[in-house]
């Protein structure tokens, strides 16, 4: 079976018409050519062809690192056959973005990020240029901050990333929309609060985050300090060294402290191993909640009917049964393109996930090229076109993610949008949405996060932009 | 015929005790260093520079600095992904504090830094050895990445708690930060690695590296005859964490820009141990032949099938790559358990006797 993601940029070019033939031939010869000259002396040859036969067609370039190998490959391969279904889909069902084919290409990086570098630089400059960048990790994502305006490529980091980078003024290139870890924090609380019956009730409560021990991990952590001290609650600080299969210790400190409410932030086998912890202890598990990348169908299963009631944030629902999912599995599943050799799995958290990242990327591509009317859009364009991003419940519904997500406008300040987030809970089977939408405590979170935009800024030399100034 | 020395005279003591006794040797290597210079700021592009070439270099300076230590004075070290955070850290917080300090200067105060910490940790190696010593270095390992993950102090209290190379120059060229180009940082860690594996090719060719091999060969004999146990492991240590510290500074400012905890993790120590191991121990070719090896290698399986045409999934390939790549040093180390270096030693052999072998 040959996968639609691994023949990557050849997938877009499938359509039976006279050029695309001649295309076909002339890339068989190339490859014949490419073959001989690859035996003779393998390190001269490079992707020439490859490039050659698709620079043809009006096309843009995503690159995409994923990570379908390794010990975070239960992750990885949800979230990049998103991607490749969504972008597939948009191909053979609209033709690409405005009769812009999408053109992508996967490296396989098993989340490390020295390699996660290695493809970024292997793909950047490959079929005409890459346009913009989904990095699917936190480390890799700091590592593209600082390269994203000299390459002028987009990073879109869609729900984790380096927080500050939401503050547009600082960040002009890196977007995080729809929620950032702070948001989604301060809207754990909230829930809390109102579980609780009010932010009055907070008081003496106890509150425990298990973090996985990295930048990532500690992202929520001034914020929820930030909301102990003003809701005066107890919160409890829990590390847990990377990968956290070891978890001994921070379970019998939970039994010790007895928190009220435990809140985690992991990735990968540190999930499943903390769910099966709780669940071994006998914590109540409908007061465990995770945050969105501590949720998926990998971190509750194993764990059995002990992972039943947990609960974790999100900021789309779970399920293969929104409109979008019915065009998938028409469009490219009943054509055999899908990624997944199981169409059940069609509609996991990750999944969903990656398919609205795919589709928020898209929908910028396409403001950038009705703005511009340039096909492909150039690279400044491209940004332009993330930075006024405006998704509409009408247009959402078009697009068939209507009751998916929630509308979405993201404005040259403020990068992270306007994202509401949701709890959801395993019922032993599937993801159930169990909140209404919960708004971010902006008002705490935002003089935060352009404090830290200016701390990081600086860090990288930048100046603020006005955006007053700007288009 | 080609590789002879015959009628090569030495005539003087300095003749006889140079690095590369043979003349084809100086000429060979005097040819690589200008073509290392030249041709690849020349023709290769920012790939090939910036995600094969820069590691490659960074790697080669970590391994030379354990090989140092496990090679020659024979102190298994599983620490040295410690050591090398050290080096970044120090680095960081170097160029921030005092951002008119050239980088040359940072790299090398974070190299001493780092020295002072390795000679902390070489305290152990005192009185244990062996696989006792490599689990005590093991805890320099954890203790100082558990140390820069925890305090604030360390990344400027930034709120990401990554590190990042600020914009530098040496004379007049922007060699780190994001705006420098590949082919700066290229010839910047160039020029670090050949200056330090030509001191290090001294210092075990000298009384110092003799001293070393001797602890290594028999620790008892070698303080009989006057080698001083203290004194010679702990400069082995110092020495040692002073070029991974470089090549950890090197690491973030010249190839990854920006960086956390995670990139010095346990796994760093091993992947220069394996460079080590596999380029043959005592020698600084080995260093070289065993960081090619290691970070070449993989990133040339994982472009094969596209240079050559062959269209398949990205996780297959990288599955193929790991089975080949570990069948590969399987391989190697059973053909000559001494390392590539060994091997690149008997062909030299082979190569003074063709085409007439007997």
């Amino acid at each position: 079976v040959v996968r639609a993601g691994g023949r990557g940029g050849a997938a877009a070019s499938s359509n039976d018409t006279p050029t695309d033939e001649r295309t076909r031939e002339r890339e068989d010869i190339m490859r014949v050519r490419a073959l001989l000259i690859g035996l003779v002396s393998v390190a001269l040859v490079g992707g020439a062809w490859a490039g050659a036969a698709l620079a043809q067609e009006k096309s843009v370039f995503i690159p995409l690192l994923v990570y379908r190998t390794g010990p975070y490959a239960p992750n990885g391969i949800p979230s990049a056959n998103g991607f490749n279904d969504y972008f597939n889909l948009l191909n053979a069902r609209d033709g690409g973005i405005e009769g812009v084919k999408v053109v992508f290409e996967e490296c396989e990086m098993q989340y490390d990020t020295k390699q996660g570098v290695e493809c970024y630089e292997r793909l950047k400059n490959k079929h005409g240029g890459a346009v913009m960048v989904n990095p699917f990790s936190t480390g890799i994502t700091y590592q593209l901050i600082p390269k994203a305006p000299v390459d002028k490529v987009v990073v879109h980091s869609s729900g984790y990333g380096m927080t500050a980078s939401a503050d547009g003024r600082w960040f002009p290139w890196v977007f995080n929309f729809p929620m950032t870890y702070w948001s989604q924090a301060s809207a754990f609380v909230k829930y809390v609060a109102a579980q609780e019956g009010g932010f009055d009730k907070l008081k003496g409560k106890k509150i425990a985050h298990i973090y996985h021990n990295s930048p990532y991990g500690k992202e929520a952590n001034p914020t929820l300090e930030t909301l102990a001290r003003t809701h005066a609650f107890e919160l409890t600080l829990l590390a847990v060294d990377h990968p956290g299969q070891e978890q001994k210790s921070t379970w019998l400190q939970i039994r010790r402290l007895n928190p009220d409410w435990i809140y985690i932030s992991g990735w990968g086998v540190m999930n499943q191993v903390a769910i099966k912890e709780a669940a071994a202890i006998g914590f109540k598990m409908d007061h465990v909640v995770g945050n969105w990348w501590t949720g998926t169908e990998t971190d509750v299963i194993p764990a059995g009917d002990g992972a039943k009631g947990y609960k974790s944030m999100t900021f789309h629902a779970a399920g293969s049964g929104f409109k979008v999912h019915q065009d998938i599995l028409k469009h490219v599943y009943d054509k055999g393109k899908g990624a997944y050799s199981d169409r059940g799995k069609v509609g996991e958290v990750l999944y969903n996930r990656t398919v609205i990242g795919a589709m928020l990327n898209t929908e910028a591509i396409r403001t950038a090229i009705k703005k511009f009317g340039e096909k492909p859009p150039t690279k400044e364009q491209v940004r332009w076109g993330f930075e006024n991003l405006n998704l509409t419940e009408q247009r959402l519904e078009e697009l068939g993610f209507k009751g998916m997500m929630r509308p979405l406008r993201v404005t040259c300040e403020n990068h992270e949008g306007n994202g509401l987030a949701l709890v959801q809970q395993w019922d032993g089977k599937t993801w159930k949405p169990v909140s209404d939408w919960i708004e971010p405590i902006r008002e705490v979170v935002r003089p935060k996060l352009e404090e830290a935009a200016v701390v990081e800024g600086k860090k990288l030399g930048y100046t603020m932009r006005d955006c007053a100034k700007e288009k | 015929v080609i590789y002879r020395e015959a009628g090569q005279f030495k005539t003087t003591y300095a003749a006889d005790q140079a690095v590369f006794p043979i003349a084809q040797d100086r000429w060979l290597v005097g040819a690589l260093l200008v073509a290392a210079f030249v041709v690849p700021p020349a023709l290769a592009t920012e790939y090939w520079l910036q995600a094969v070439l820069i590691p490659f270099l960074v790697y080669a300076l970590a391994a030379i600095g354990l090989n140092l230590l496990t090679g020659y004075a024979g102190q298994l070290s599983l620490g040295t992904g410690g050591f090398m955070a050290v080096g970044a850290y120090s680095a960081f917080k170097l160029a921030t504090a005092f951002p008119w300090l050239n980088i040359v200067v940072v790299f090398l105060l974070s190299g001493l830094i780092a020295a002072a910490v390795g000679l902390l940790f070489g305290i152990p190696s005192l009185r244990i050895k062996g696989f006792y010593l490599a689990v005590a270095t093991l805890a320099a390992q954890f203790f100082l990445i558990w140390l820069f993950n925890k305090v604030g102090w360390f990344v400027n209290y930034a709120p990401s708690g990554t590190i990042t190379a600020p914009d530098r120059e040496v004379l007049g060229v922007l060699v780190t930060g994001p705006n420098a180009t590949a082919e700066a940082r290229y010839v910047l860690a160039l020029a670090i690695v050949v200056v330090f594996a030509l001191v290090a090719k001294n210092l075990v060719r000298g009384r110092l590296g003799r001293s070393w091999m001797a602890i290594r060969d028999r620790d008892i004999a070698a303080e009989i005859i006057g080698v001083r146990p203290l004194r010679t492991k702990l400069l082995a240590f110092g020495i040692s964490s002073f070029y991974c510290g470089i090549a950890g500074a090197e690491l973030v400012f010249l190839f990854l820009g920006s960086a956390e905890t995670l990139a010095f993790d346990i796994n760093q120590s091993f992947l220069v141990l394996f460079m080590v191991i596999i380029g043959g121990l005592s020698s600084i070719l080995g260093s070289f032949l065993g960081a090619a090896f290691i970070v070449l290698t993989p990133i040339f399986l994982t472009n094969l099938p596209h240079w050559v045409g062959l269209d398949m999934s990205v996780a297959l390939q990288k599955q193929i790559e790991l089975m080949i790549f570990g069948g590969l040093i399987i391989f190697f180390l059973i053909v000559e358990p001494h390392g590539l270096a060994r091997l690149w030693q008997i062909a030299k052999e082979k190569l003074r006797l063709w085409p007439f072998p007997y």
